[in-house]
């Protein structure tokens, strides 16, 4: 049972992930017929707390609800993990990729977000205003925009062979490109 | 019956997502800076799978679990709106070092900040329904 809870701790690699991710796409329409996607969530969301007088809400929302319970799940997914089969501290990154970090100011390469932007006491610097509410508003806004996120378009639309979301996945990446690039060096060093 | 099975198979992709450090900001970033295969294999080998059982599900004209027709709906092709929205949203995803799904797996797993960029997300959403019938599509 230990050795057991020892592989499930150990970092997945990506030939174990990547083939799950992709049966959820399967699994969703055999036990409940529905389509893969989760930034959609934050549509039913407004529309389950009765944003009726906006046109884009004005929906049956309760036909959508398994989404909501769907995000639930992944939500009770991080208390499973931290307190059964918790990730090593550390991930291991690319010596080059510490290094970049490092000159842009960011030391702290421990656990999932670096703890120097994502702490409630640094929220009121302008580099965590500008990732959180920034970033946030963007994914919330473009992916409403684009019709999908990386669940929606880059999962279950490339699997279908969609030429809509071929095109929102190759935007996906101009956008992050430019902004991990040339975007980010200036906001991490403000 | 129908929102414990959401809930359970939301359990296992998020599972999923956290034990392969894709809810994490730095293999995003080192996605990006093609330093790292990682996230390029999880998303490749995502939709490969993804793609098959798709096709095996049309061949084999299998049902669901309650006998229903399977018809996944197809992604309405809206080339310009594709474009530009996903261009924004790969900003904000770059920004944040995360997308929507990593977001709920993050707070679950106690980062209590990340309430911050998900309810930015819906404040954004909001302004997109606002401004929906001005933007080109």
């Amino acid at each position: 049972m230990h050795k057991l809870l020892d592989l499930l701790s150990d970092p997945w690699p990506w030939y174990v992930a990547g083939p799950l991710i992709g049966l959820m796409i399967p699994t969703l329409l055999f036990v409940i017929n529905k389509d893969f996607g989760i930034s959609s969530s934050y549509r039913h969301m407004c529309a389950a707390v009765g944003l009726k007088q906006i046109r884009f809400f004005d929906y049956d929302w309760k036909e959508h609800s398994w989404s909501l319970f769907f995000v639930l799940g992944v939500f009770l997914s991080g208390f499973l993990v931290a307190l059964i089969f918790p990730n090593p501290d550390t991930i291991h990154l690319s010596e080059n990729f510490i290094i970049w970090l490092q000159e842009q100011g960011v030391s702290d390469v421990s656990g999932f977000l670096p703890s120097e932007i994502f702490q409630w006491e640094h929220l009121s610097s302008s580099r965590s205003l500008i990732i959180l509410i920034g970033g946030g508003f963007l994914i919330g806004f473009g992916s409403r925009y684009a019709g999908g996120c990386t669940s929606g378009h880059a999962i279950m639309g490339l699997s279908q062979f969609s030429i809509g979301s071929l095109i929102a996945v190759i935007g996906f990446f101009i956008g992050g490109l430019i902004v991990s690039w040339f975007v980010l060096p200036i906001i991490l060093k403000l | 019956m129908k929102s414990i099975k959401a809930i359970f198979i939301g359990i296992l992709f998020g599972i999923i997502l956290i034990k392969s450090e894709a809810v994490s900001w730095f293999r995003i970033q080192e996605m990006f800076h093609f330093e790292s295969f990682h996230m390029y294999g999880i998303i490749g080998s995502a939709i490969i799978t993804g793609a098959i059982s798709l096709l095996v599900i049309k061949k084999t004209k299998m049902r669901s679990l309650t006998g229903d027709k399977i018809n996944p709906q197809p992604q309405p092709l809206k080339k310009f709106s594709n474009f530009i929205g996903g261009i924004l949203f790969g900003f904000g995803w770059a920004l944040l070092g995360a997308c929507p799904g990593p977001l709920y797996g993050l707070l679950g797993l106690g980062y209590s900040i990340i309430l911050v960029p998900i309810c930015s997300a819906i404040l954004g959403v909001v302004c997109y329904a606002l401004v929906r019938d001005k933007l080109p599509h």
